[in-house]
């Protein structure tokens, strides 16, 4: 057997071997790699950045633990972001598996961003039918937010003052692992013209850029690069960043597999005429 | 008669729940949230027959001897949860609860993760310039991996914007066609089903 | 009396009446006898050699109809080709092998092949355990269904139907085992993993089309035909859109979405 051959027939234990240790590797050292804003991305940044003191956001959590590294960074990332804006934000969860990370979130904010609990953020809890809530608050939130998760009543939460619906509420934030922005944008975009932002996973995102384009959604936080390109605006570089660069490493090492699988291909071409 | 009365049922349920989606009110409301009540109560009764069927194989292979091992833990996964959920209950900090989330969320979140080392391999293998149309699903791979990624910055800055625009542009005008032919696929299976002309779930 | 009607809804209600009229246009010429030509779709030619594979190296055939549920109509369309080739594998006493995710779609699929066995005259040729429920979780399904796909080294995987991320660890772990593999989805997101890991694919209206495909009756046929005038009517609207968006009168065409 050949150089040529055996480039053309590396084992996929090897392949998974050193994939393994390109993702492993880089998150024991600390280093940041350059990275680019994008528009989508930028946009979402720019239109809360724009939003006045006191606005109303929804931020939907629709995740569950398996799309965790990529969605979750996103999730703190705009808490950050919001909490900085001094914004009035609804934490609730349309996924049955969200609530424990919804509700990481909603700590942060109290713990660590300086959010005042039921003044600056309320954590609704999880609701079982997507389309009844969304649709819900298009009428009157207090026909879907009777009390928050730990039982106060919506009259004696100060966040919810002067919000009846989507008029009031400024944006809606889905990020989710699956096709919850494209519910979220069909009923509370198309049905009532609220503003919208997705951020999802890698592959969920080529989905939905159909819909970025025709401006269905403000933006979109894509994938781990999403969520690291939102954590260097909000200046809190974190997990995804260091995500980023095995992700990186990984593409890097899987490219290099392919070349050489090409040039090995070819060569054995070559020789066989 | 006999397949009559099913394609009949099948056509006037297509067409009712085809005008519900056009018709605003109250009652469409009404018939919309009735119907996934049913449909919910159809699952219920089906899940009863899949555990039945899926214990059913399971016991049939430890009988015979064949994957012996993986169909008892099958069984006693099946069972255990079910019996802890039944009698000891499923809340917040419950035996239950934490066999989900220390063993079936992280199990669940290993197999996915399973995907970066399988995407290398099907890479390696596939990603082969044989034709013109290989060579260009090689390069938009070469050109989005590299591009979103960090190292596709330091390459160059317009590596991102161009990876970007490759998501924006061509990939967007070929997923929007393939969305519309996919579209015109469901409503036409839909009116196959509805109309009796497709009746391979009858025959 | 609360019923009213959603106008802005309305263009879609006429545009699949119209869609309709073409459709039932087509079958009555299809049964008039007239000629309908359609061109090879190289993954459902394949379907017959994919099962006679199956036959010859005297393994099964693992049918997976997506991991949707029954309302999705990508698992009808599902549910209806292996209809079709649970009907060849029974024409060819092959094995076939049907894990579902949903007992819904379990219920049906099992029916389904039953029916398919005894339409051919062979309904012992009908394994109780050969269509079963696995689970709901996703990644559990994939596990187990990946560890059959080892164990049973079936000779051929059909992939139709709904998927999500698990389709490149199914579509690969049968590529590892040297199966032959059609896929057919209307997932976008997923095409690009069947794509590489697969030896066919359909793609999106190719997987809704593939039941009539190999069905071969006219009439069923001249639905595709249906299909196919829809969509130039579609792409004429598009082009007009386009030209008279570039000047600047794109307007005119309002009165089409009140």
């Amino acid at each position: 057997m050949n150089i040529w051959d055996r480039l053309a027939k590396i084992p996929r234990s090897f392949i998974f071997l050193i994939i393994g240790l390109s993702v492993f590797l880089p998150l024991l050292f600390k280093f940041t790699l350059p990275l680019n804003i994008l528009k989508p991305v930028q946009e979402v940044y720019d239109f809360i950045e724009n939003l006045p003191e006191g606005s109303s956001v929804i931020l939907s959590c629709d995740y569950s633990p398996d799309v965790l590294p990529e969605t979750h960074p996103m999730a703190i990332a705009l808490a950050r972001h919001m909490a900085r804006k001094k914004l009035r934000v609804y934490i609730l969860t349309l996924h049955p598996a969200g609530t424990g990370l919804a509700l990481d979130v909603y700590n942060r904010m109290i713990k660590e961003m300086g959010a005042r609990e039921r003044k600056d953020v309320v954590f609704l809890g999880y609701f079982p039918s997507s389309t009844a809530t969304i649709l819900g608050i298009g009428e009157n939130i207090r026909n879907v937010f009777k009390a928050d998760y730990f039982g106060v009543p919506f009259d004696s939460i100060p966040a919810f003052e002067g919000v009846k619906n989507y008029n009031e509420i400024r944006l809606a934030i889905s990020i989710s692992g699956a096709a919850l922005p494209e519910v979220w944008m069909t009923y509370a975009n198309g049905r009532y013209g609220a503003n919208v932002v997705a951020g999802v996973t890698a592959v969920m995102a080529a989905q939905l850029y159909p819909y970025y384009r025709s401006k269905q959604f403000i933006g979109i936080l894509g994938g781990m690069r999403g969520a690291a390109e939102y954590e260097k605006l909000v200046n809190a570089q974190n997990l995804a960043t260091k995500g980023m660069n095995s992700i990186s490493l990984a593409n890097f090492v899987m490219i290099l597999f392919v070349i050489l699988g090409n040039i090995a291909y070819f060569m054995q071409r070559r020789k066989r005429r | 008669m006999k397949r009559q009365i099913p394609i009949l049922i099948v056509f006037l349920v297509g067409l009712l729940g085809f005008l519900q989606y056009f018709v605003t009110g109250p009652i469409s409301k009404g018939i919309y949230n009735t119907w996934l009540e049913w449909f919910q109560g159809v699952q219920g009764m089906a899940i009863i027959m899949a555990i039945i069927s899926l214990t059913k194989r399971h016991w049939t292979n430890v009988r015979k001897g064949k994957n012996t091992i993986y169909s008892l833990i099958t069984l006693f996964s099946l069972y255990g949860m079910m019996s802890l959920g039944l009698f000891i209950g499923i809340e917040k900090g419950s035996l239950f609860d934490k066999l989900y989330e220390y063993v079936m969320v992280p199990l669940n979140a290993t197999t996915f993760s399973l995907l970066a080392f399988y995407m290398a391999s099907a890479a390696y293998r596939a990603f082969k310039a044989r034709s013109m149309e290989a060579i260009l699903l090689l390069l938009s791979a070469f050109v989005l991996m590299i591009g979103l990624t960090s190292f596709g910055d330091m390459i160059s800055k317009n590596l991102p914007y161009f990876a970007q625009w490759v998501l924006d542009v061509p990939n967007l005008a070929a997923q929007r066609g393939i969305v519309l032919g996919v579209a015109l696929g469901v409503i036409a299976t839909s009116l196959k089903i509805m109309l009796g002309i497709e009746r391979s779930w009858l025959e | 009396m609360g019923i009213g009607l959603d106008v802005p809804k309305l263009p879609v209600f006429f545009a699949i009446i119209i869609y309709t009229f073409f459709l039932l246009y087509y079958i009555s010429k299809a049964r008039k006898g007239g000629n309908l030509f359609l061109r090879k779709i190289p993954g459902i030619e394949a379907v017959d050699e994919a099962v006679g594979r199956a036959t010859e190296m005297g393994r099964a055939i693992l049918y997976i109809p997506g991991l949707s549920t029954i309302d999705d109509v990508a698992t009808i369309a599902a549910l209806n080709i292996l209809a079709r080739v649970a009907r060849k594998a029974g024409e060819y006493e092959t094995d076939i092998i049907v894990p579902n995710r949903n007992p819904v779609v379990y219920t049906v699929a099992k029916e389904v092949v039953k029916q398919a066995y005894s339409t051919i005259g062979r309904p012992d040729l009908f394994k109780d355990e050969s269509v079963f429920y696995v689970t709901d979780s996703q990644f559990g399904y994939t596990a187990a269904v990946c560890g059959l796909m080892v164990r049973e080294k079936t000779a051929t995987n059909f992939f139709m139907g709904y998927f999500w991320a698990e389709s490149l660890l199914l579509a690969e772990t049968g590529a590892a085992t040297g199966a032959i593999q059609i896929a057919g989805t209307d997932a976008i997101t997923q095409l690009p993993f069947f794509i590489t890991a697969c030896d066919y694919t359909l793609i999106g209206e190719e997987f809704y089309a593939a039941s009539a495909y190999l069905s071969g009756e006219p009439v069923l046929v001249s639905t595709i035909k249906a299909q196919d005038a829809m969509k130039l009517i579609i792409g004429a609207l598009i082009l007009l859109g386009g030209f008279l968006g570039l000047i600047g009168k794109a307007g005119i065409l309002n009165f089409l979405f009140p």
